[in-house]
């Protein structure tokens, strides 16, 4: 079931003593809840399948435990267990130009019946992995808990561009695949390791590797280890290119 | 005119909002006896096109305390909540203090600061050869 289709639980909180308000807030939005809180009870809506209304009770331990039962009863999902990592569109600076639909080989992006582009599987984009933004020639791709700008979503400068176009360069200088050239190192520095007699030698060169690749790209580790095979990196590379080409075709219609 | 309605972002990944800032923001909202929606992470809300978002957008005017303006902006629209640029004032708990922070969520008056296109940055086709 798709992220979008999957039912919540908001609770709402009225009347809530102030000496216990931020400890049962705290609680609740640890455990993943929204939670709307009110000063006075006339104006809260009844209950509802996705609302669940707790008045005036003062154990915050005790609020979380009735939460928790509501949610399993009414079979909404739990948030909070999957990282939120997927990026974010600023379409003030989208151009529409198909480069990370077709730079993406997990099927994170789409487009939409007007053939824009859109992320669609949110839940696809790998944990950690901006390399989708660093392709993108107008910075227009955020991830918005990334730990510097314009990825996080800060103001875009004149030398942020000029890095994105650099990044661009060196992607055209390896064909376009960077994705290709990466999987190829992985396997070289993986072939490296099986042949080494000294495993901690081995291993400790495999890291450096690794951490190499990973600042060069700023792609995480566990990405590269994850990445499918030649072949199917090829099939893939393939079918994003195929599905942006017909977009771009659509749009210049 | 009713005041202004206030989201508070818990993001769930304290490295990219520190955490002290985002308690304190979340206790003061507490102390000052306010109503106000809290999600416990904007971003896996936008993810889920939260029902949440759309009927806080539908309220009026709204100040969120979240992250970057920029970000935040985009997350509603990703999420079919976009929100109206004349209305909305976006608190940044990466870069500001809690205190100027609960201040601004705190008075009535409204000061939006979604940023438009241009201010969103330089384009490609503007910026300076290399
Ligand atoms: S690469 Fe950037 S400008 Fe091009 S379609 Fe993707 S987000 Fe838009
Ligand atoms: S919107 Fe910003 S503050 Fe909120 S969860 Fe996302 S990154 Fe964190």
């Amino acid at each position: 079931m798709s992220l979008k289709d999957q039912k919540t639980l908001r609770i709402v909180l009225a009347e809530t003593p102030v000496q216990t308000r931020f400890e049962t807030l705290q609680k609740l939005l640890e455990n993943g809840y929204t939670v709307t809180c009110t000063t006075e009870s006339g104006s809260v809506a009844t209950e509802s399948p996705n609302v669940l209304l707790i008045q005036k009770d003062s154990a915050p331990g005790h609020i979380v435990e009735q939460a928790e039962s509501a949610r399993v009863e009414r079979e909404a999902v739990k948030q909070g267990e999957w990282k939120p990592w997927f990026p974010v569109i600023d379409y003030d600076r989208c151009t529409n130009c198909m480069q990370c639909l077709s730079f993406c080989l997990f099927g994170v992006y789409g487009v939409d019946q007007d053939h824009k582009i859109e992320v669609q599987n949110n839940d696809s984009c790998k944990t950690n992995c901006p390399a989708c933004s660093r392709v993108c020639p107008e910075a227009a791709i955020m991830f918005p808990k990334y730990k510097t700008g314009p990825i996080n979503g800060d103001i875009v400068t004149t030398a942020d561009l000029q890095r994105e176009k650099m990044k661009i360069d060196i992607s055209a200088l390896l064909g376009g695949d960077v994705y290709a050239m990466l999987r190829t190192r992985s396997e070289r520095a993986q072939s490296r390791f099986s042949k080494e007699r000294d495993p901690d030698k081995a291993l400790k060169e495999r890291q450096r590797c690794l951490v190499k690749l990973a600042e060069a790209g700023d792609i995480p580790a566990e990405v590269l280890m994850a990445l499918p095979s030649p072949e199917e990196i090829a099939q893939r590379a393939e079918t994003a290119k195929a599905k942006a080409a017909a977009a771009l075709q659509n749009n210049s219609k | 005119m009713s005041k202004p309605k206030i989201i508070y972002c818990h993001c769930a990944y304290a490295q990219v909002v520190p955490k002290e800032v985002k308690e304190a923001v979340l206790r003061k909202l507490c102390e000052a006896n306010v109503p106000f929606e809290a999600v416990a992470d904007l971003c896996e809300s936008s993810a889920r096109r939260d029902p949440s978002l759309k009927r806080q957008v539908e309220s009026g005017q709204i100040k969120i305390a979240a992250c970057y303006p920029r970000a935040v902006k985009w997350l509603f629209a990703a999420a079919q909540a976009p929100l109206a640029p004349d209305a909305t004032e976006v608190l940044n708990m990466r870069s500001q203090t809690a205190d100027e922070i609960v201040e601004r969520l705190l008075q009535p008056d409204l000061k939006s600061n979604l940023p438009t296109s241009q201010e969103s940055g330089p384009k490609a086709n503007q910026s300076a050869p290399l």
